[in-house]
């Protein structure tokens, strides 16, 4: 894979800065006020993005796919294993540790405002430190063990970021709900990981990717199947797949930074990154790859049409997070990893862009969410009509915007690639156009139009200050020129991000290199379906506003179905979650108490009924005593005597 | 001279004269007395075997009893006057308090 490593000794440091905030806002925050959390919350994760461009031009200098790597400390070794504290940039690390000390110091500056007035301000900062510090484990580690440690830290904070206003019983069991079914996700990950290195045999004593993509090729193709789809549940549960999706849109009660954040730029993407991470693994087995590849459409589209009639600003994006997300799997399943972590990368950039653009959204309305009491705002916030216009032609696919040139390519390669196929193309590009039709109606109802807003909410409303508005703008950039990164091919200088990447993906780019009469048809075919979707919402919303009521009244059973979400939630409550608490009350009342506790219990029980025979002997007579002891000397010299 | 059975048996006939005593007086004094009583009959039995074996590490061995003996004495009036005034009785069956 790659053709060497080059040791270094300060990769460590990119995730000890966020660590370092962590104790610093968790212990001296609340004392040293606001001022001290504002410069060195977002202050660690800007020294961390620092030292991730220096190991970024460090890789750019050093010979083509070459690896960085910094052997921290040996972990854990027991028998034949041996586990290293491992950090490595490779050019898959590069792009994620890019990204998430990117996108996450201008969310982190972001915060610093929307969070102004909020008391656990320390403790939000600390939060959001512990995060950016788990993830950037996550897409660093050298090892499985190591990435896992990662993976479950960041479940940890999203829980506890979900919650942040937890004296809101519903945040709690939003909360709660993200954590439980990550939990079911996480199972299957561990299950995967434990075949893996079951069956890896005797020769692997570290599990680093290297390692184990050297000697994956001894595993007999039915256990890389198994070991493939497990940790695809894994990948399911984190990225909010089909069908553990569930949790993502109820994660929208946590704070709209961390939405932004954890919700749509950087967690969610790490069951993608970790299908990346083993792509020696998958493009072994076919049938993952094709059973990765359906789930991902399947759920693009699937998202995206519940994206359309949604009504809360957060669940509109929550959803269509969801749907990108589907796209990103789509195209690891047709074996287009590169095409996967470019869409990662542009959506991280308008999806963050979108949740703080709506953050400013419900900051100026004084903490409304529901798009029908909104409209015109654009009078008000200018900035962030500007760049959430910007972030929705991205997500749509206009040409010359980001998202354009990465869902073109997964597009492409869907129907191209030898493990793609027209029907996947298809569903891919119908969600295109929900896409577009849902960002453009949510646009619409937000920023253009007459107000719906009471008149004392529209006296109130602001743009946000400063310090939200310069991320926005800044993400806005990213959100055009990010695309241009990975052109497509024989456009000026081509898709450099798909030959930066080639060393890790090992020359798998899932399709032909020369087809170029069918890209454009491809290209124009979903430019098409974008624009269809932008002048259906166009027509349903501005030409003629009544026509989305008549419609839902005349199609009242299916707009039912779909604004309650297809009823999902009420199904799993019925299927999965009464049986196991039922279950679960069973095993607490019947097992629990009365087997563990009783035999725990009754052991204590005869012990003290025993003592409570033979403390009797314990009269406190000093004659009783006297006459046992006499009893005993007698028994004793009688033996001797006689015996 | 009389024969070493007779202080023997005398000896023995103190002894459980004083363990009856311990054993069933409620009385402390009493009790202290019954004691004394069976040192002395241990202190009878070695003069006794001493004079026949005309040994005298059981006549030594009787000065060391009695002088253990006059100490516990001590010591022991010393605890049933201090048990008086806590308990204003010198009656065993009173102090029983280090029982379950």
């Amino acid at each position: 894979m790659t053709a060497d490593l080059l040791t270094v000794n300060y990769l460590w440091l990119i995730p000890a800065f966020p660590l370092l905030g962590v104790v610093f806002n968790a212990a001296l925050g609340a004392r040293l006020g606001r001022g001290a959390v504002r410069l060195v919350g977002p202050g660690v994760v800007g020294l961390s993005f620092a030292a991730a461009v220096y190991a970024f031009f460090q890789l750019l200098g050093a010979e083509h796919g070459a690896a960085l790597i910094n052997n921290v400390y040996p972990w854990i070794t027991v028998g034949a294993l041996h586990l290293d504290v491992a950090f490595t940039i490779d050019p898959l690390s590069a792009v994620m540790v890019l990204v998430v000390t990117g996108v996450g110091f201008l969310i982190h500056v972001y915060s610093t405002g929307y969070m102004a007035e909020d008391a656990g301000y320390a403790r939000y900062f600390a939060y959001l430190n512990l995060f950016t510090f788990a993830m950037l484990v996550l897409v660093m580690a050298d090892n499985l063990v190591l990435l896992f440690v990662g993976w479950e830290g960041v479940g940890l904070c999203s829980y506890l970021l979900i919650g942040f206003w937890y004296e809101n019983m519903d945040n709690a069991i939003a909360g709660k709900k993200a954590f439980v079914v990550n939990r079911v996700g996480d199972a299957g990950f561990l299950l995967g990981l434990f075949l893996l290195y079951w069956h890896l045999g005797s020769g692997v004593h570290g599990l680093s990717f290297r390692e184990v993509a050297a000697s994956v090729g001894n595993i007999s193709p039915e256990v890389i199947t198994a070991i493939a789809l497990l940790l695809f549940v894994g990948a399911t549960g984190k990225s909010a797949q089909i069908p553990l999706y569930v949790w993502l849109p109820d994660a929208m009660a946590g704070p709209t930074p961390v939405s932004a954040l954890i919700h749509a730029a950087t967690m969610v993407t790490a069951g993608v990154y970790m299908i990346a991470r083993m792509n020696f693994l998958y493009i072994l087995s076919p049938t993952a790859l094709t059973v990765v590849a359906t789930i991902g459409g399947l759920t693009a589209l699937f998202a995206a049409t519940i994206g359309l009639v949604q009504n809360d600003i957060k669940k509109v994006l929550a959803y269509s997070t969801v749907s990108q997300l589907g796209y990103m799997f789509l195209a690891l399943g047709v074996g287009a990893f590169s095409a996967a972590i470019f869409h990662l990368m542009t959506h991280a950039f308008f999806k963050a862009l979108l949740f703080l653009g709506a953050g400013s959204v419900i900051h100026g309305m004084g903490g409304e969410q529901d798009i029908r009491k909104m409209g015109g705002l654009r009078r008000w916030m200018p900035i962030t009509h500007t760049t959430f216009l910007v972030a929705t032609l991205a997500i749509a696919g206009i040409p010359g915007f980001a998202g354009f040139f990465s869902k073109d390519e997964i597009l492409f390669k869907a129907f191209a690639s030898e493990h793609g196929s027209p029907l996947l193309w298809g569903v891919g590009a119908a969600g295109a156009g929900l896409t577009a039709f849902y960002m453009t109606r949510l646009v619409l109802l937000t920023f253009y139009g007459t107000c719906r807003a009471s008149h004392e909410v529209q006296h109130h409303i602001h743009e946000s200050p400063s310090s939200m508005t310069t991320p926005l703008l800044v993400l806005a950039v990213l959100s055009v020129v990010g695309g241009y990164v990975g052109l497509p091919a024989g456009w000026l200088w081509g898709n450099r991000f798909d030959a930066f990447l080639a060393p890790v993906f090992g020359g798998h780019h899932g399709g032909q290199e020369h087809a170029v009469a069918l890209e454009y048809t491809l290209m124009a075919a979903s430019v098409g379906i974008a624009l269809l979707g932008i002048a259906v919402a166009y027509v349903m919303y501005v030409v003629s506003p009544s026509l989305p009521e008549r419609l839902s009244t005349q199609l009242r059973g299916l707009y039912e179905v779909v604004l309650n979400k297809y009823f999902v939630d009420e199904i799993y409550e019925g299927v999965v979650v009464a049986p196991t608490v039922r279950l679960s009350n069973w095993l607490w009342r019947g097992f629990d108490v009365a087997v563990i506790d009783g035999a725990v219990n009754g052991t204590a029980g005869a012990v003290a009924f025993n003592s409570g025979l033979w403390r009797r002997l314990e009269s406190g007579n000093v004659q009783h005593y006297a006459l046992s002891f006499l009893v005993g000397v007698v028994v004793i010299l009688g033996y001797y005597v006689w015996g | 001279m009389v024969p070493t059975e007779f202080i023997v048996a005398l000896s023995a006939a103190l002894f459980s004269i004083g363990t009856v005593g311990v054993l069933t007086r409620r009385n402390i004094i009493v009790i202290f007395m019954s004691i004394e009583l069976m040192l002395n009959a241990v202190n009878l039995a070695f003069v006794a075997f001493a004079r026949q074996l005309h040994s005298m590490d059981g006549q030594v061995i009787v000065f060391f009893v009695m002088t253990v003996a006059a100490a516990e004495a001590a010591v022991g009036l010393a605890l049933i006057i201090s048990a008086f005034r806590n308990r204003e009785t010198i009656n065993v069956n009173e102090f029983n308090l280090l029982r379950w």
